[in-house]
Protein backbone atom coordinates (compact mmCIF):
# COMPACT_ATOMS: atom_id res chain seq x y z
CA UNK A 1 0.00 0.00 0.00
CA UNK A 2 1.31 3.07 -0.98
CA UNK A 3 0.59 5.95 1.25
CA UNK A 4 0.43 6.63 5.07
CA UNK A 5 -2.04 5.32 7.46
CA UNK A 6 -3.72 7.89 9.18
CA UNK A 7 -5.05 7.32 13.10
CA UNK A 8 -7.77 9.22 14.42
CA UNK A 9 -6.82 10.13 18.17
CA UNK A 10 -8.88 10.72 21.18
CA UNK A 11 -8.13 12.77 23.87
CA UNK A 12 -7.99 11.31 27.69
CA UNK A 13 -6.75 13.33 30.22
CA UNK A 14 -4.65 15.11 28.50
CA UNK A 15 -3.06 12.26 26.53
CA UNK A 16 -3.42 10.13 23.58
CA UNK A 17 -6.21 7.62 25.03
CA UNK A 18 -5.16 3.83 25.93
CA UNK A 19 -6.88 2.96 22.78
CA UNK A 20 -5.74 5.11 20.18
CA UNK A 21 -2.39 4.05 21.69
CA UNK A 22 -3.36 0.71 20.74
CA UNK A 23 -4.89 1.77 17.39
CA UNK A 24 -1.42 3.36 16.26
CA UNK A 25 1.01 0.14 17.17
CA UNK A 26 -1.59 -1.43 14.75
CA UNK A 27 -1.35 1.17 11.72
CA UNK A 28 2.03 0.17 11.94
CA UNK A 29 1.37 -3.24 10.94
CA UNK A 30 -0.50 -1.91 8.14
CA UNK A 31 1.76 0.81 6.35
CA UNK A 32 4.34 3.61 6.66
CA UNK A 33 4.25 6.23 7.54
CA UNK A 34 1.77 6.72 10.48
CA UNK A 35 0.18 10.15 10.88
CA UNK A 36 -1.85 10.64 13.44
CA UNK A 37 -4.98 13.58 13.41
CA UNK A 38 -6.07 15.39 17.02
CA UNK A 39 -9.13 17.53 16.97
CA UNK A 40 -8.53 20.75 18.73
CA UNK A 41 -5.42 21.75 19.85
CA UNK A 42 -2.96 18.88 20.69
CA UNK A 43 -1.44 18.71 24.75
CA UNK A 44 2.01 18.67 24.59
CA UNK A 45 1.47 14.94 25.92
CA UNK A 46 -0.58 13.95 23.35
CA UNK A 47 2.25 14.78 20.91
CA UNK A 48 4.69 12.84 22.72
CA UNK A 49 2.12 9.90 23.21
CA UNK A 50 2.12 9.95 18.90
CA UNK A 51 5.80 10.51 18.34
CA UNK A 52 6.27 7.40 20.50
CA UNK A 53 3.84 5.31 18.63
CA UNK A 54 5.93 6.35 15.80
CA UNK A 55 3.58 8.94 13.87
CA UNK A 56 5.81 10.94 11.38
CA UNK A 57 3.02 14.10 11.13
CA UNK A 58 0.55 14.82 13.67
CA UNK A 59 -2.06 16.96 12.29
CA UNK A 60 -4.09 19.40 14.30
CA UNK A 61 -7.17 20.21 13.17
CA UNK A 62 -9.05 23.16 14.90
CA UNK A 63 -12.12 25.25 14.59
CA UNK A 64 -14.34 26.68 17.55
CA UNK A 65 -16.89 24.56 16.77
CA UNK A 66 -15.40 21.13 17.47
CA UNK A 67 -15.50 22.24 20.93
CA UNK A 68 -18.91 20.32 21.20
CA UNK A 69 -18.94 17.17 19.41
CA UNK A 70 -20.51 16.58 16.45
CA UNK A 71 -19.78 13.08 14.67
CA UNK A 72 -20.31 14.92 11.36
CA UNK A 73 -18.10 17.71 11.64
CA UNK A 74 -15.45 15.07 13.04
CA UNK A 75 -16.06 13.01 10.03
CA UNK A 76 -15.44 16.08 8.17
CA UNK A 77 -12.13 17.14 9.52
CA UNK A 78 -11.11 12.97 9.43
CA UNK A 79 -11.95 13.16 5.65
CA UNK A 80 -10.03 16.78 5.22
CA UNK A 81 -6.99 15.27 6.92
CA UNK A 82 -7.17 11.82 4.98
CA UNK A 83 -6.96 14.01 1.83
CA UNK A 84 -4.38 16.35 2.95
CA UNK A 85 -2.04 13.40 3.91
CA UNK A 86 -3.06 11.26 0.70
CA UNK A 87 -3.86 8.20 3.15
CA UNK A 88 -5.06 5.03 1.39
CA UNK A 89 -6.31 3.76 5.02
CA UNK A 90 -7.86 5.63 8.24
CA UNK A 91 -8.20 3.87 11.14
CA UNK A 92 -9.48 4.60 14.92
CA UNK A 93 -10.31 2.56 18.06
CA UNK A 94 -13.61 0.87 18.42
CA UNK A 95 -14.85 3.24 20.95
CA UNK A 96 -18.47 4.77 20.84
CA UNK A 97 -17.16 7.59 18.95
CA UNK A 98 -14.11 6.29 17.09
CA UNK A 99 -16.57 4.13 15.42
CA UNK A 100 -19.30 6.42 14.77
CA UNK A 101 -16.95 9.05 13.65
CA UNK A 102 -15.57 6.15 10.89
CA UNK A 103 -19.20 5.20 10.19
CA UNK A 104 -19.63 9.02 9.11
CA UNK A 105 -16.52 8.92 7.29
CA UNK A 106 -17.56 5.65 5.20
CA UNK A 107 -21.26 6.41 4.27
CA UNK A 108 -19.69 9.86 3.10
CA UNK A 109 -16.89 7.95 0.63
CA UNK A 110 -19.49 5.63 0.06
CA UNK A 111 -16.99 2.99 1.25
CA UNK A 112 -16.98 -0.35 3.31
CA UNK A 113 -16.04 -0.11 7.03
CA UNK A 114 -14.49 -2.95 8.77
CA UNK A 115 -15.31 -2.48 12.60
CA UNK A 116 -13.96 -4.46 15.21
CA UNK A 117 -10.28 -5.81 13.48
CA UNK A 118 -8.21 -7.49 15.31
CA UNK A 119 -5.51 -8.26 12.78
CA UNK A 120 -4.13 -8.01 9.36
CA UNK A 121 -4.12 -11.05 7.13
CA UNK A 122 -2.56 -8.99 4.66
CA UNK A 123 -1.71 -5.65 3.63
CA UNK A 124 -2.04 -5.84 -0.49
CA UNK A 125 -5.18 -5.99 -1.48
CA UNK A 126 -5.70 -5.38 2.43
CA UNK A 127 -7.66 -8.14 3.78
CA UNK A 128 -7.97 -8.20 8.16
CA UNK A 129 -9.96 -10.32 11.04
CA UNK A 130 -12.43 -8.78 12.42
CA UNK A 131 -14.76 -9.51 15.60
CA UNK A 132 -18.50 -10.16 14.76
CA UNK A 133 -21.28 -11.70 17.26
CA UNK A 134 -19.84 -9.98 20.41
CA UNK A 135 -16.37 -11.25 19.93
CA UNK A 136 -16.91 -14.82 19.96
CA UNK A 137 -16.32 -15.20 16.16
CA UNK A 138 -13.93 -13.86 14.11
CA UNK A 139 -14.56 -13.04 10.46
CA UNK A 140 -12.35 -12.61 7.51
CA UNK A 141 -12.82 -9.39 5.01
CA UNK A 142 -11.65 -7.94 2.34
CA UNK A 143 -11.48 -4.34 2.58
CA UNK A 144 -11.62 -1.90 -0.60
CA UNK A 145 -8.69 1.45 -0.50
CA UNK A 146 -9.27 3.77 1.05
CA UNK A 147 -10.01 1.21 3.70
CA UNK A 148 -11.99 2.45 6.72
CA UNK A 149 -11.45 0.57 9.77
CA UNK A 150 -11.78 0.30 13.41
CA UNK A 151 -9.25 -1.69 16.01
CA UNK A 152 -11.31 -3.58 18.81
CA UNK A 153 -9.98 -2.93 22.32
CA UNK A 154 -6.90 -4.61 23.15
CA UNK A 155 -6.77 -6.65 20.06
CA UNK A 156 -2.79 -5.12 20.27
CA UNK A 157 -0.70 -3.86 23.40
CA UNK A 158 -0.12 -0.36 23.03
CA UNK A 159 4.08 -1.04 21.96
CA UNK A 160 6.13 2.29 21.18
CA UNK A 161 7.38 2.27 17.84
CA UNK A 162 11.49 1.14 17.44
CA UNK A 163 12.28 4.38 16.87
CA UNK A 164 10.43 7.20 17.62
CA UNK A 165 8.42 8.89 14.79
CA UNK A 166 9.38 13.07 13.83
CA UNK A 167 5.63 14.04 14.65
CA UNK A 168 5.92 16.97 12.46
CA UNK A 169 2.97 19.02 13.30
CA UNK A 170 0.73 20.33 10.60
CA UNK A 171 -1.90 23.09 12.28
CA UNK A 172 -4.86 23.56 9.87
CA UNK A 173 -8.48 24.81 10.32
CA UNK A 174 -10.91 22.47 9.70
CA UNK A 175 -13.33 23.59 6.84
CA UNK A 176 -16.40 22.12 8.22
CA UNK A 177 -19.55 21.87 6.08
CA UNK A 178 -23.08 22.85 6.28
CA UNK A 179 -25.46 20.50 8.38
CA UNK A 180 -22.11 19.11 10.00
CA UNK A 181 -23.69 20.26 13.37
CA UNK A 182 -27.28 19.25 13.12
CA UNK A 183 -26.29 17.08 15.49
CA UNK A 184 -24.00 18.53 18.31
CA UNK A 185 -24.01 17.78 21.54
CA UNK A 186 -26.13 20.81 23.12
CA UNK A 187 -25.76 19.81 27.01
CA UNK A 188 -23.57 17.22 29.39
CA UNK A 189 -24.62 15.99 32.31
CA UNK A 190 -23.08 14.10 35.27
CA UNK A 191 -24.69 10.93 36.02
CA UNK A 192 -27.52 11.59 38.31
CA UNK A 193 -29.57 8.90 40.61
CA UNK A 194 -26.49 6.37 40.09
CA UNK A 195 -23.21 6.77 39.36
CA UNK A 196 -21.05 4.36 37.54
CA UNK A 197 -17.93 5.98 37.81
CA UNK A 198 -17.49 4.71 41.28
CA UNK A 199 -17.75 1.09 39.32
CA UNK A 200 -15.03 2.42 36.37
CA UNK A 201 -12.34 4.00 39.35
CA UNK A 202 -12.79 1.26 41.65
CA UNK A 203 -9.59 -0.50 42.85
CA UNK A 204 -11.83 -3.62 43.73
CA UNK A 205 -15.06 -4.52 41.93
CA UNK A 206 -17.48 -7.50 43.65
CA UNK A 207 -19.45 -9.00 40.65
CA UNK A 208 -22.70 -10.64 40.56
CA UNK A 209 -25.24 -12.80 38.54
CA UNK A 210 -27.85 -15.14 37.86
CA UNK A 211 -26.27 -16.95 40.24
CA UNK A 212 -27.33 -14.12 42.95
CA UNK A 213 -31.14 -16.12 42.66
CA UNK A 214 -32.93 -12.75 42.79
CA UNK A 215 -32.95 -8.67 44.06
CA UNK A 216 -32.67 -10.36 47.60
CA UNK A 217 -29.60 -12.40 46.77
CA UNK A 218 -27.32 -9.33 47.28
CA UNK A 219 -26.98 -9.46 50.34
CA UNK A 220 -23.40 -10.92 51.01
CA UNK A 221 -22.50 -9.30 47.93
CA UNK A 222 -22.77 -5.53 48.84
CA UNK A 223 -21.25 -6.18 52.49
CA UNK A 224 -17.80 -7.73 51.16
CA UNK A 225 -17.82 -4.87 48.60
CA UNK A 226 -18.09 -2.02 51.13
CA UNK A 227 -15.85 -4.64 53.46
CA UNK A 228 -13.08 -4.30 50.41
CA UNK A 229 -14.10 -0.92 49.63
CA UNK A 230 -14.93 -1.56 46.46
CA UNK A 231 -17.91 -1.66 44.28
CA UNK A 232 -20.71 -4.03 43.13
CA UNK A 233 -20.70 -4.93 39.48
CA UNK A 234 -23.06 -6.91 37.17
CA UNK A 235 -23.77 -8.97 34.54
CA UNK A 236 -26.79 -7.89 31.63
CA UNK A 237 -28.74 -10.56 33.00
CA UNK A 238 -29.03 -9.34 36.65
CA UNK A 239 -29.91 -5.90 35.12
CA UNK A 240 -32.50 -7.00 32.48
CA UNK A 241 -34.09 -9.03 35.13
CA UNK A 242 -34.51 -5.25 37.06
CA UNK A 243 -32.54 -6.87 40.03
CA UNK A 244 -30.08 -4.37 40.03
CA UNK A 245 -29.75 -0.54 37.98
CA UNK A 246 -28.19 -0.28 34.33
CA UNK A 247 -25.23 1.56 35.81
CA UNK A 248 -23.58 -1.13 37.69
CA UNK A 249 -24.02 -3.26 34.48
CA UNK A 250 -20.03 -4.60 33.73
CA UNK A 251 -19.40 -5.40 30.13
CA UNK A 252 -19.51 -4.36 26.25
CA UNK A 253 -23.31 -2.19 26.54
CA UNK A 254 -22.23 -1.82 30.23
CA UNK A 255 -18.90 -0.16 31.80
CA UNK A 256 -15.48 -1.27 31.52
CA UNK A 257 -13.72 -1.71 34.47
CA UNK A 258 -10.00 -2.33 35.18
CA UNK A 259 -9.82 -2.84 39.10
CA UNK A 260 -7.05 -4.39 41.06
CA UNK A 261 -9.17 -7.25 41.54
CA UNK A 262 -12.77 -8.20 40.41
CA UNK A 263 -14.35 -11.39 42.36
CA UNK A 264 -17.10 -12.40 39.90
CA UNK A 265 -19.72 -14.62 41.92
CA UNK A 266 -22.37 -16.83 39.63
CA UNK A 267 -21.56 -14.79 36.61
CA UNK A 268 -20.86 -17.42 33.52
CA UNK A 269 -18.11 -15.23 31.40
CA UNK A 270 -19.73 -14.47 28.44
CA UNK A 271 -17.88 -12.89 25.76
CA UNK A 272 -19.82 -9.52 26.30
CA UNK A 273 -19.32 -9.59 30.06
CA UNK A 274 -15.71 -10.70 29.91
CA UNK A 275 -15.39 -7.51 27.59
CA UNK A 276 -16.03 -5.09 30.40
CA UNK A 277 -13.60 -6.66 32.84
CA UNK A 278 -10.95 -8.57 30.78
CA UNK A 279 -8.62 -5.56 31.80
CA UNK A 280 -8.82 -5.99 35.70
CA UNK A 281 -5.37 -6.94 36.96
CA UNK A 282 -6.49 -10.27 38.86
CA UNK A 283 -9.66 -11.86 38.23
CA UNK A 284 -11.05 -14.47 41.15
CA UNK A 285 -14.38 -16.49 39.94
CA UNK A 286 -17.09 -18.28 42.67
CA UNK A 287 -18.90 -20.05 40.55
CA UNK A 288 -20.78 -23.57 41.06
CA UNK A 289 -19.76 -24.75 37.19
CA UNK A 290 -15.97 -25.33 37.49
CA UNK A 291 -16.27 -25.36 33.41
CA UNK A 292 -17.79 -22.19 33.19
CA UNK A 293 -15.80 -19.21 31.26
CA UNK A 294 -15.74 -17.45 34.10
CA UNK A 295 -13.71 -19.87 36.14
CA UNK A 296 -11.43 -21.56 33.13
CA UNK A 297 -10.79 -17.22 32.49
CA UNK A 298 -9.95 -16.28 35.73
CA UNK A 299 -6.72 -16.57 37.51
CA UNK A 300 -8.30 -18.27 40.74
CA UNK A 301 -11.44 -19.72 41.45
CA UNK A 302 -13.60 -21.02 44.43
CA UNK A 303 -16.23 -23.87 42.89
CA UNK A 304 -19.15 -23.22 45.35
CA UNK A 305 -22.17 -21.68 46.28
CA UNK A 306 -21.71 -17.69 46.41
CA UNK A 307 -24.28 -17.84 49.25
CA UNK A 308 -22.15 -20.17 51.14
CA UNK A 309 -18.69 -18.75 49.65
CA UNK A 310 -18.98 -15.27 50.63
CA UNK A 311 -20.36 -15.28 53.98
CA UNK A 312 -17.04 -17.25 54.49
CA UNK A 313 -15.19 -14.68 53.45
CA UNK A 314 -16.35 -12.07 55.65
CA UNK A 315 -16.19 -14.02 58.41
CA UNK A 316 -12.49 -15.07 57.57
CA UNK A 317 -11.55 -11.19 56.99
CA UNK A 318 -13.24 -10.80 60.20
CA UNK B 1 -48.21 12.85 15.96
CA UNK B 2 -44.66 11.37 15.06
CA UNK B 3 -44.67 8.40 12.90
CA UNK B 4 -41.53 6.85 13.57
CA UNK B 5 -40.01 3.71 11.81
CA UNK B 6 -37.92 1.28 13.32
CA UNK B 7 -35.33 -1.54 11.68
CA UNK B 8 -34.95 -4.58 13.18
CA UNK B 9 -32.99 -7.36 12.11
CA UNK B 10 -33.66 -11.47 12.94
CA UNK B 11 -30.13 -13.03 14.18
CA UNK B 12 -28.80 -15.83 15.31
CA UNK B 13 -29.06 -15.54 19.64
CA UNK B 14 -25.47 -14.94 20.67
CA UNK B 15 -26.44 -14.75 24.45
CA UNK B 16 -25.44 -18.26 24.51
CA UNK B 17 -22.60 -21.03 22.99
CA UNK B 18 -22.07 -20.02 19.26
CA UNK B 19 -21.95 -22.02 16.40
CA UNK B 20 -21.16 -22.29 12.51
CA UNK B 21 -23.26 -23.08 10.11
CA UNK B 22 -21.12 -26.80 8.66
CA UNK B 23 -19.96 -24.59 5.96
CA UNK B 24 -18.66 -21.77 8.27
CA UNK B 25 -20.18 -19.15 6.12
CA UNK B 26 -22.48 -17.98 8.72
CA UNK B 27 -23.61 -18.02 12.16
CA UNK B 28 -25.91 -21.02 13.21
CA UNK B 29 -29.12 -20.58 15.45
CA UNK B 30 -30.74 -24.25 14.83
CA UNK B 31 -30.36 -25.10 18.69
CA UNK B 32 -29.88 -21.15 20.47
CA UNK B 33 -32.56 -19.53 18.37
CA UNK B 34 -33.10 -16.73 16.55
CA UNK B 35 -33.75 -12.85 18.20
CA UNK B 36 -33.37 -9.39 17.66
CA UNK B 37 -30.47 -7.12 19.24
CA UNK B 38 -31.16 -6.10 22.64
CA UNK B 39 -30.53 -2.17 21.30
CA UNK B 40 -33.33 -3.40 18.55
CA UNK B 41 -36.04 -4.17 21.32
CA UNK B 42 -34.79 -0.91 23.52
CA UNK B 43 -35.30 0.93 19.51
CA UNK B 44 -38.71 -1.03 19.27
CA UNK B 45 -39.76 0.28 22.95
CA UNK B 46 -38.46 4.08 22.51
CA UNK B 47 -40.66 3.68 19.44
CA UNK B 48 -43.78 2.86 21.12
CA UNK B 49 -43.19 5.29 23.96
CA UNK B 50 -42.92 8.26 21.52
CA UNK B 51 -45.99 7.09 19.33
CA UNK B 52 -48.10 7.34 22.72
CA UNK B 53 -46.93 10.54 23.62
CA UNK B 54 -47.52 12.14 20.50
CA UNK B 55 -50.60 10.20 19.56
CA UNK B 56 -48.45 8.42 16.63
CA UNK B 57 -47.83 5.57 15.19
CA UNK B 58 -44.83 3.23 14.79
CA UNK B 59 -43.85 1.26 11.79
CA UNK B 60 -41.44 -1.69 12.19
CA UNK B 61 -39.08 -2.98 9.38
CA UNK B 62 -37.12 -5.93 8.84
CA UNK B 63 -34.98 -7.02 5.62
CA UNK B 64 -34.35 -10.62 5.88
CA UNK B 65 -35.88 -14.17 4.79
CA UNK B 66 -39.03 -15.75 5.35
CA UNK B 67 -39.01 -16.45 8.91
CA UNK B 68 -38.00 -13.10 9.71
CA UNK B 69 -41.80 -11.92 9.67
CA UNK B 70 -41.48 -13.38 13.61
CA UNK B 71 -39.63 -10.56 14.84
CA UNK B 72 -42.11 -8.37 12.74
CA UNK B 73 -44.96 -10.13 14.84
CA UNK B 74 -42.99 -9.60 18.42
CA UNK B 75 -42.92 -6.04 17.58
CA UNK B 76 -46.19 -5.88 16.88
CA UNK B 77 -47.49 -7.58 19.82
CA UNK B 78 -45.53 -4.91 21.97
CA UNK B 79 -47.36 -2.11 20.12
CA UNK B 80 -45.93 -0.73 16.69
CA UNK B 81 -48.56 -0.67 14.50
CA UNK B 82 -48.10 -2.08 11.04
CA UNK B 83 -45.18 -3.94 9.62
CA UNK B 84 -43.13 -3.96 6.32
CA UNK B 85 -41.00 -6.56 5.61
CA UNK B 86 -38.08 -6.12 2.96
CA UNK B 87 -38.33 -10.17 1.59
CA UNK B 88 -34.84 -10.72 0.61
CA UNK B 89 -31.49 -13.55 1.46
CA UNK B 90 -29.85 -10.82 4.48
CA UNK B 91 -26.26 -12.27 4.02
CA UNK B 92 -25.91 -11.09 0.26
CA UNK B 93 -26.34 -7.42 2.34
CA UNK B 94 -23.83 -5.91 3.36
CA UNK B 95 -24.47 -2.92 5.70
CA UNK B 96 -24.34 -0.22 3.05
CA UNK B 97 -26.70 -2.23 0.93
CA UNK B 98 -29.49 -2.60 3.93
CA UNK B 99 -28.75 1.15 4.53
CA UNK B 100 -29.55 1.70 1.01
CA UNK B 101 -33.03 -0.47 0.73
CA UNK B 102 -34.53 1.08 3.85
CA UNK B 103 -33.63 4.85 2.51
CA UNK B 104 -35.12 3.66 -0.96
CA UNK B 105 -38.58 2.43 1.19
CA UNK B 106 -38.63 5.74 2.97
CA UNK B 107 -38.76 8.04 -0.14
CA UNK B 108 -41.06 5.64 -1.68
CA UNK B 109 -43.26 5.86 1.27
CA UNK B 110 -42.93 9.81 1.74
CA UNK B 111 -43.88 10.33 -2.61
CA UNK B 112 -46.97 8.13 -1.50
CA UNK B 113 -47.89 10.50 1.53
CA UNK B 114 -46.55 8.58 4.19
CA UNK B 115 -43.34 10.22 5.89
CA UNK B 116 -41.53 8.76 8.96
CA UNK B 117 -39.88 11.61 10.87
CA UNK B 118 -37.88 9.45 13.10
CA UNK B 119 -36.41 6.51 11.51
CA UNK B 120 -34.51 3.96 14.57
CA UNK B 121 -32.29 1.49 14.12
CA UNK B 122 -30.03 0.02 16.70
CA UNK B 123 -27.03 0.75 17.41
CA UNK B 124 -25.06 -2.64 15.98
CA UNK B 125 -26.67 -6.10 15.17
CA UNK B 126 -26.08 -8.74 17.45
CA UNK B 127 -24.58 -10.90 14.79
CA UNK B 128 -22.31 -8.57 12.63
CA UNK B 129 -22.15 -5.85 14.41
CA UNK B 130 -21.53 -3.41 11.62
CA UNK B 131 -22.02 -0.20 13.37
CA UNK B 132 -22.81 1.88 10.57
CA UNK B 133 -26.57 1.32 9.18
CA UNK B 134 -28.27 4.54 10.61
CA UNK B 135 -25.69 6.31 9.95
CA UNK B 136 -25.25 4.92 5.92
CA UNK B 137 -29.19 5.52 6.08
CA UNK B 138 -28.91 9.14 7.57
CA UNK B 139 -26.49 10.01 4.64
CA UNK B 140 -28.66 8.71 2.40
CA UNK B 141 -31.99 10.44 3.22
CA UNK B 142 -29.76 13.41 4.27
CA UNK B 143 -30.66 13.40 7.48
CA UNK B 144 -29.24 13.96 11.05
CA UNK B 145 -27.99 10.96 12.79
CA UNK B 146 -27.39 10.64 16.43
CA UNK B 147 -25.74 7.35 17.74
CA UNK B 148 -25.97 5.38 21.03
CA UNK B 149 -29.73 7.16 21.90
CA UNK B 150 -30.81 5.95 24.90
CA UNK B 151 -33.88 7.88 25.51
CA UNK B 152 -35.65 10.21 22.82
CA UNK B 153 -38.33 12.60 23.72
CA UNK B 154 -40.29 14.40 20.88
CA UNK B 155 -42.42 17.86 21.33
CA UNK B 156 -42.55 20.69 18.72
CA UNK B 157 -40.70 18.79 16.05
CA UNK B 158 -37.57 18.07 17.73
CA UNK B 159 -36.26 15.41 18.59
CA UNK B 160 -34.24 15.34 22.14
CA UNK B 161 -31.93 12.51 22.24
CA UNK B 162 -29.49 11.14 25.33
CA UNK B 163 -26.33 9.51 25.14
CA UNK B 164 -25.12 7.88 28.12
CA UNK B 165 -21.40 7.88 28.52
CA UNK B 166 -19.07 6.59 31.39
CA UNK B 167 -19.63 10.07 33.27
CA UNK B 168 -23.23 10.90 32.28
CA UNK B 169 -25.01 11.86 29.42
CA UNK B 170 -25.02 14.07 26.81
CA UNK B 171 -28.29 15.61 25.08
CA UNK B 172 -28.49 16.53 21.80
CA UNK B 173 -31.25 18.12 20.25
CA UNK B 174 -32.16 17.47 16.53
CA UNK B 175 -34.77 18.78 14.08
CA UNK B 176 -36.80 16.27 12.51
CA UNK B 177 -36.63 14.10 10.23
CA UNK B 178 -33.86 12.74 11.82
CA UNK B 179 -32.56 9.14 12.44
CA UNK B 180 -31.22 7.47 15.62
CA UNK B 181 -28.97 4.51 16.32
CA UNK B 182 -30.45 2.93 19.79
CA UNK B 183 -28.43 1.12 22.48
CA UNK B 184 -29.58 -0.43 25.25
CA UNK B 185 -29.79 0.66 29.11
CA UNK B 186 -32.15 3.73 28.65
CA UNK B 187 -35.36 2.10 28.75
CA UNK B 188 -36.87 -1.36 29.45
CA UNK B 189 -38.36 -3.70 26.97
CA UNK B 190 -42.06 -4.14 28.18
CA UNK B 191 -43.96 -7.90 27.44
CA UNK B 192 -45.92 -8.39 25.30
CA UNK B 193 -50.02 -8.32 26.80
CA UNK B 194 -52.07 -11.37 25.62
CA UNK B 195 -54.25 -9.29 23.56
CA UNK B 196 -51.03 -7.68 22.11
CA UNK B 197 -50.43 -10.96 20.86
CA UNK B 198 -53.50 -11.92 19.13
CA UNK B 199 -53.78 -8.39 17.27
CA UNK B 200 -50.40 -9.33 15.99
CA UNK B 201 -51.54 -12.57 14.47
CA UNK B 202 -53.74 -11.45 12.60
CA UNK B 203 -51.98 -7.93 11.51
CA UNK B 204 -51.30 -7.48 8.46
CA UNK B 205 -47.67 -7.39 7.39
CA UNK B 206 -46.49 -6.14 4.21
CA UNK B 207 -44.30 -8.03 1.81
CA UNK B 208 -41.96 -5.78 -0.21
CA UNK B 209 -38.74 -6.71 -2.60
CA UNK B 210 -36.07 -4.40 -1.69
CA UNK B 211 -35.10 -1.98 -4.84
CA UNK B 212 -31.35 -2.47 -4.61
CA UNK B 213 -29.04 -4.81 -5.76
CA UNK B 214 -26.82 -6.06 -3.34
CA UNK B 215 -22.90 -5.44 -3.66
CA UNK B 216 -22.17 -8.01 -0.14
CA UNK B 217 -20.56 -8.11 2.47
CA UNK B 218 -16.54 -8.38 1.82
CA UNK B 219 -16.70 -11.44 4.17
CA UNK B 220 -14.42 -14.16 3.30
CA UNK B 221 -15.40 -16.73 5.97
CA UNK B 222 -15.80 -17.00 9.89
CA UNK B 223 -14.26 -19.17 12.28
CA UNK B 224 -14.27 -19.72 16.12
CA UNK B 225 -11.24 -18.60 17.84
CA UNK B 226 -9.74 -21.38 20.11
CA UNK B 227 -10.78 -20.51 23.63
CA UNK B 228 -7.22 -19.59 25.81
CA UNK B 229 -5.18 -22.10 27.79
CA UNK B 230 -6.82 -21.80 30.80
CA UNK B 231 -4.29 -20.44 33.79
CA UNK B 232 -7.02 -20.64 36.72
CA UNK B 233 -5.66 -21.77 40.41
CA UNK B 234 -8.19 -23.28 42.07
CA UNK B 235 -8.29 -21.72 45.64
CA UNK B 236 -10.83 -25.12 46.19
CA UNK B 237 -14.21 -26.45 47.01
CA UNK B 238 -16.91 -24.38 49.25
CA UNK B 239 -17.00 -22.00 52.20
CA UNK B 240 -13.55 -24.30 53.01
CA UNK B 241 -12.13 -22.24 50.41
CA UNK B 242 -12.33 -18.77 51.82
CA UNK B 243 -9.05 -18.51 53.66
CA UNK B 244 -6.99 -19.56 50.66
CA UNK B 245 -9.30 -16.35 49.17
CA UNK B 246 -8.24 -14.10 51.52
CA UNK B 247 -5.20 -15.08 51.43
CA UNK B 248 -4.62 -14.33 47.71
CA UNK B 249 -6.44 -10.68 48.68
CA UNK B 250 -3.47 -9.70 50.76
CA UNK B 251 -0.64 -11.05 48.41
CA UNK B 252 -2.47 -8.50 46.11
CA UNK B 253 -2.71 -5.90 48.77
CA UNK B 254 -6.32 -5.07 49.07
CA UNK B 255 -6.82 -6.25 52.44
CA UNK B 256 -3.97 -5.63 55.11
C1 LIG C 1 -25.40 -7.35 22.16
C2 LIG C 1 -25.23 -7.96 23.53
C3 LIG C 1 -24.65 -7.21 24.51
C4 LIG C 1 -24.47 -7.75 25.79
N1 LIG C 1 -23.88 -6.98 26.74
C5 LIG C 1 -23.63 -7.51 27.95
C6 LIG C 1 -22.96 -6.75 28.98
O1 LIG C 1 -22.63 -5.58 28.80
N2 LIG C 1 -22.73 -7.34 30.17
C7 LIG C 1 -23.09 -8.64 30.43
O2 LIG C 1 -22.83 -9.11 31.54
N3 LIG C 1 -23.73 -9.36 29.50
C8 LIG C 1 -24.02 -8.83 28.28
N4 LIG C 1 -24.69 -9.57 27.37
C9 LIG C 1 -25.30 -10.85 27.82
C10 LIG C 1 -24.35 -12.02 27.90
O3 LIG C 1 -24.31 -12.65 26.62
C11 LIG C 1 -24.84 -13.05 28.93
O4 LIG C 1 -26.14 -13.45 28.63
C12 LIG C 1 -24.79 -12.56 30.37
O5 LIG C 1 -23.57 -11.94 30.67
C13 LIG C 1 -25.01 -13.73 31.30
O6 LIG C 1 -25.16 -13.28 32.61
P1 LIG C 1 -24.84 -14.26 33.84
O7 LIG C 1 -23.45 -14.76 33.70
O8 LIG C 1 -25.18 -13.53 35.09
O9 LIG C 1 -25.93 -15.40 33.67
P2 LIG C 1 -25.81 -16.90 33.20
O10 LIG C 1 -25.18 -16.99 31.87
O11 LIG C 1 -27.14 -17.50 33.40
O12 LIG C 1 -24.78 -17.57 34.21
C14 LIG C 1 -24.98 -17.73 35.57
C15 LIG C 1 -23.73 -18.37 36.16
O13 LIG C 1 -23.88 -18.47 37.55
C16 LIG C 1 -23.50 -19.75 38.00
N5 LIG C 1 -24.30 -19.99 39.21
C17 LIG C 1 -25.62 -20.21 39.31
N6 LIG C 1 -25.99 -20.28 40.61
C18 LIG C 1 -24.89 -20.07 41.34
C19 LIG C 1 -24.63 -19.98 42.74
N7 LIG C 1 -25.60 -20.11 43.63
N8 LIG C 1 -23.38 -19.73 43.13
C20 LIG C 1 -22.37 -19.58 42.23
N9 LIG C 1 -22.56 -19.66 40.89
C21 LIG C 1 -23.80 -19.88 40.46
C22 LIG C 1 -23.78 -20.68 36.86
O14 LIG C 1 -22.94 -21.81 36.90
C23 LIG C 1 -23.44 -19.78 35.66
O15 LIG C 1 -22.07 -19.87 35.32
C24 LIG C 1 -24.89 -9.07 26.09
C25 LIG C 1 -25.47 -9.82 25.08
C26 LIG C 1 -25.64 -9.29 23.81
C27 LIG C 1 -26.26 -10.12 22.75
Amino acid sequence: MTGPVLVLVEPEEGRASLVSREALTFARQLGDPVHALVLGAATEAALQDCREQGAAVVHEATNPELGRYAAAAWGTALAQAAGEAKAPVVLAGGTPRGTEVLAHLAARYGQPMAANVVQVVQADPLEVERQVAGGSVLERVRVNTPGILTVAGHAVAPEPAPAAGAGELRRYEARLRPGDLRAQVVRTEARSGGDSSALTGARVVVGAGRGAGGPDGFGAVDALASRLGGAVGVSRVVTSLGWRPHHEQVGQTGSRIAPEVYIACGISGAIQHWAGCASSKTIIAINTDAEAPMVTKADYAVIGDMHEVIPAILEELG
Amino acid sequence: MTNVLVCVKRAPDITGEVLLTPDGTGLDGRYSGYAISAHEECAVEIAVGIAEATDGSVTVLTLGGEEAVEQLRNALAVGAHDAVHLLAEADRFGPADVAAAIADLVRVREGDGTAYDLVLVGNDAADTGDFQVGIRLAYALDRPVVAGAQRIEVAGGVATMHVGSAEGSETYEVGLPAVATVLEGGVTPRYPSIKGRMRAKKAPVETVAPAVEPRGTGALGLRLPPPPPSQVTVLGEGPGAAPALVAVLREIGVVS
